[in-house]
């Protein structure tokens, strides 16, 4: 390979943002990834960059080519003790894999396919030398704006690992190619050498799919072991007294009413309707009946099906009934005094009547059940909560819902878990329904109709989204990689059925997965390894459809490449699973230890192995200069935290999300982005469709950011907080909050007024486009000095000391003294 | 005190080489079971769910026919021997106590089994008891040799 195509392709741009405020900063803070010309670029970076362009680094060495001569920007060495500002302006950008620029070109986009490593090592003692984790990163069914869809009666595959044709194999001649995961020559089949999109022949290598990284084939008959099975949609409904006490009912008839027609599905789609409290309820919708009949079983110990079909209709020919059914129950159990709850028996008989077909269920669940197989006991201890020891009860009580999880994988059911509920409920024991199902879990504490509107509000958001969003059914996913490499450990909510195939009954576009892998065998002689991921699902329309993800990545074999190409975010969100899953097989207090020390490690492999000039303080490369903070951020996590009062089902709803949600999301949930709004600015605005979005410096952690003359908005991924300073600019309060001064802040102020000035635009436009990146609704909470929520605020500010957790600075320091050990 | 010695006679008599066979068949062939049962998971062959529903069953019986033999060891005043069974028995019953939350007996969860780490230790756990056993037999073989002789 030419030297010249290296120089500035692939490579990261130094870009010199000059110095900020405090004058503390030297050199550069930002990367600049290659624009993607197939995606729509949310998360863009400031774009085009303000500053003037720092001299352009040469990337740093592929394996047999070593360029001493300058150090890349990645490698810059950072004493982390002394540079106060690590963080960029804006988000901070995944490091661009140094391959050459036609292959970078089309690799798959980082939001959907993501390395913790951008550069993988040659040998599996290099990468333990190294001490960080290598793993994938994966958001496969994630909705795209451009997705090159190609229906073609053949679909080229290799003939031994069977991969799917991708951008990164070779073509030895016209007629053979080589695949790049097993390294076995096929030939190209006579009707791939037609390329439909050019009309040419002889063109192989100019077909879509050769040419995109990230496709969708539709697949023939051959990819299918059963007719495609039309959507199938269960809703089951708690109906307890205390239940309808919170008046959930009334949300989701009301959101199933509005969504009934936007339900994914074609004409062939069916839905049915369980409530139950300690009896299950049937409902009877079929054509011709006048009203929906309501059928009783009272056997909890034995369920069956009161009647053989009609308890899951045609959506299409019953939609009348359908409607009278959900306006009528709300007030069917309004008067209801029982309080007990038999969940259990109900996922049995909604499994019962879903078997045959497969498809989604959703229950909603607002208390511990009690009744029947699967009754649960409260095992949380309120006096332990704050407790600095380990922290009991994270895993679950009994195997019923695990195994239940599994029947219906088996069947191709999932199963949503909606938990509404003020009390104790065992998340640990009832998420595993959806955990081993593929389906997801939403957690709404302290749901109340009256307490709580804004949460009425984020519920009623979320069912939106969760109604009306892509679904594939019937899903396995298989992710191969390149001889040598191997797959050791998946996490995220599917279960693995054999050593590379994860079954998933349902997929949605809002669920994550990571893998780690391991080096078998040593990849000599490899420029490098490709990755692929491919998803078989049925759609809502019965089309059987196969998502396909390809990634290149280079291959090194010296440590310094394989940090310059350490993606820090990615490794902390597989560090987390890896220490969820700790957490629950070992203790909390060994998953913190192994969090801390995986920061230790890797920085103590960079000092003694990559530093040639031996400095004091606490030496990072620039590309892991935020590990310590996120490492430190995870710690101060509510998933991870000990020594602060935290409810035993958010911390294990945390550990879920931690699991199942995208990186993007994840990232925030971890390090909030905190703004200063007060005082915004066109200035490097973004221009999204005709509106000015300002974009605001992303500011540090503490408390000492926060200042009394100004607004802060924090963005911690599911709630953003706007903090109001005692001595706010009253222009901010006036002009944006439509208030006259500090004391008539309201203490529960959820939303921001639409009012016709400037300040009061670009104030909502921001928080607008915060909220649009995401599929799930963020509540707004304005907090002053007396709000409830101030203290949940400030436990967001992680870079400040607590009475139980170090500060950043002295977390800097305990690793500083671990790593000159 | 009686019923000890008549444990003990009844030991000694039913010292017979079909019984020390079966000591030693019985347990190897679940642990061979086992063996193929993972090299068939690793290679894709069987699914985690069938495969544990037909390792687990037969966890117990392993368990129990060894504590049995112990039990018998002990009665027979064969010292040498119930040392050398003494940490198999207490590793059988950390292994036991350290299962994952499941309602029936057994030690394989479908969900975990798949994870590399698990599934190796499971195999190498296969490997090594099944040496244990085989070494025991021969060994016990030899006794049994060695008394017939000598009666």
């Amino acid at each position: 390979m030419p030297t010249e195509s290296l120089i500035g392709y692939g490579a990261p741009v130094c870009v010199d943002s000059g110095s900020d405020q405090d004058g503390y900063l030297q050199g550069c803070t930002q990367v600049k990834c290659c624009p993607r010309s197939l995606y729509s670029l949310v998360n863009c970076p400031n774009f085009p960059p303000q500053l003037s362009a720092g001299p352009a680094q040469l990337s740093p060495s592929l394996s047999g080519l070593s360029l001493q001569s300058q150090t890349p920007e990645a490698l810059r060495v950072v004493n982390l003790l002394q540079e106060r500002n690590l963080l960029p302006l804006g988000p901070v950008t995944p490091p661009t894999p140094c391959l050459p620029q036609d292959l970078q070109k089309i690799n798959c986009h980082p939001e959907v396919f993501r390395s913790t490593l951008t550069s993988i090592p040659q040998t599996q003692s290099l990468l333990n030398k190294a001490k960080l984790p290598l793993g994938l990163l994966l958001h496969p069914f994630k909705d795209l704006s451009q997705l090159p869809v190609v229906t073609s009666s053949t679909i080229v595959r290799c003939r031994s690992c069977r991969t799917y044709i991708n951008p990164f194999v070779t073509f030895l001649d016209q007629r053979r190619w080589k695949c790049n995961l097993c390294y076995r020559v096929n030939d190209v089949p006579e009707e791939f050498m037609y390329n439909p999109v050019s009309r040419s022949y002889g063109e192989p290598h100019k077909r879509p799919e050769v040419q995109n990284a990230t496709l969708e084939f539709i697949a023939p008959s051959e990819y299918m072991l059963r007719p495609p099975q039309p959507a199938v949609y269960l809703i089951v409904l708690d109906v307890s007294h205390n239940a309808v006490e919170t008046g959930y009912l009334d949300v989701v008839c009301q959101s199933l009413l509005e969504n009934i027609n936007a339900l994914p599905g074609d004409s062939r789609t069916k839905i049915g309707f369980i409530t139950f409290d300690s009896t299950i309820h049937f409902y009877n919708l079929q054509e011709g009946l006048s009203q929906p009949q309501m059928l009783i079983v009272s056997d909890i110990e034995d369920i069956f099906l009161p009647t053989p079909d009609s308890l899951l209709v045609n959506l299409n020919e019953c939609k009348e009934l359908v409607q009278d059914l959900l306006r009528s129950l709300p007030q069917m159990f309004g008067k209801t005094m029982e309080t007990q709850c038999a969940l259990g028996p109900a996922l049995q008989a909604a499994f019962k009547l879903l078997s045959a077909t497969g498809g989604r269920v959703s229950v909603f669940q607002t208390q511990l059940p009690s009744l029947g197989v699967g009754a649960l006991k409260s095992r949380e201890d309120p006096n332990q909560r704050a407790s600095a020891k380990d922290i009991q009860h994270l895993s679950p009580a009994t195997d019923f819902y695990k195994k239940l999880a599994l029947d219906c994988s088996g069947q191709q059911v999932a199963v949503d878990l909606f938990l509404l509920s003020s009390q104790y409920c065992d998340l640990a024991s009832l998420g595993c329904i959806s955990r081993y199902s593929a389906g997801s879990v939403y957690y709404y504490p302290s749901y109340h109709q009256q307490h709580n509107p804004a949460g009425v509000e984020c519920f009623q958001k979320d069912l939106k989204r969760y109604l009306t969003r892509k679904i594939g059914f019937e899903a396995v996913m298989r992710i191969r990689c390149s001889k040598g490499l191997s797959i050791h450990t998946f996490h995220g909510n599917f279960f693995v059925r054999s050593t590379d195939l994860l079954s998933l009954p349902n997929v949605n576009p809002d669920a994550g997965f990571a893998v780690q892998m391991s080096i078998e065998e040593n990849l000599v002689d490899m420029q490098s390894v490709s990755f692929q991921a491919a998803l078989l699902y049925t759609s809502s329309k019965g089309e059987r459809r196969i998502r396909v993800h390809t990634m290149c990545l280079p291959v090194v074999n010296s440590l310094s490449d394989i940090f310059a190409g350490a993606d820090v975010q990615a490794i902390t969100c597989l560090l987390a699973s890896m220490a969820v899953d700790r957490s629950v097989t070992a203790s909390l207090s060994d998953a913190r230890d192994a969090m801390t020390n995986a920061s230790i490690d890797s920085l103590t492999s960079f000092r003694t192995s990559v530093l040639t000039i031996q400095q004091p303080g606490l030496l990072a490369p620039a590309c892991l200069r935020l590990f310590p903070l996120y490492i430190l951020a995870l710690l101060k996590q509510k998933a991870f935290r000990t020594g602060t009062s935290t409810r035993l089902d958010d911390r294990v709803f945390a550990m879920c999300q931690l699991k199942y949600q995208p990186l993007a999301y994840v990232m925030l949930m971890i390090h909030p982005a905190l703004y200063r709004v007060d005082d915004l600015t066109d200035e490097g605005a973004l221009n999204v469709s005709e509106r000015t979005i300002p974009q605001p410096r992303v500011q540090q952690l503490s408390v000492e950011k926060l200042s009394r003359d100004g607004a802060f908005l924090m963005d911690a991924g599911s709630v953003i907080y706007l903090w109001i300073g005692r001595n706010c600019n009253p222009n901010f309060l006036t002009q944006v909050l439509g208030l006259p001064n500090y004391a008539a802040v309201p203490l529960n102020m959820n939303m921001l007024p639409e009012l016709d000035t400037a300040e009061s635009q670009r104030t909502r436009a921001f928080v607008g486009w915060l909220r649009e990146q995401r599929p799930f609704f963020p509540i707004l909470h304005v907090i002053r000095d007396e709000s409830p929520l101030k203290a949940s605020f400030l436990q967001n500010m992680i870079e400040d000391r607590t009475e139980s957790a170090l500060s950043y600075y002295e977390f800097l320091l305990h690793i500083q003294q671990q790593v000159s050990k | 005190m009686i019923c000890n010695r008549c444990l003990c006679s009844m030991v000694q008599l039913s010292l017979s080489y079909k019984m020390w066979d079966e000591v030693v068949y019985l347990n190897i062939h679940p642990l061979s079971l086992q063996i193929i049962a993972f090299d068939e998971l690793k290679t894709d062959y069987k699914n985690p769910i069938d495969q544990c529903n037909t390792l687990n069953p037969l966890v117990l019986p392993e368990y129990l026919i060894h504590v049995f033999f112990c039990v018998m060891f002990l009665c027979a005043a064969e010292w040498l021997t119930l040392g050398l069974n003494m940490p198999l028995l207490a590793y059988h019953v950390w292994r036991y106590m350290s299962r994952p939350v499941m309602s029936g007996p057994g030690l394989y969860d479908p969900t975990t089994i798949m994870n590399a780490d698990i599934l190796a230790f499971c195999q190498k756990e296969g490997w090594c008891k099944l040496a244990f056993y085989l070494l025991s037999f021969f060994y016990y073989l030899y006794g049994m040799i060695y008394v017939l002789v000598s009666s």
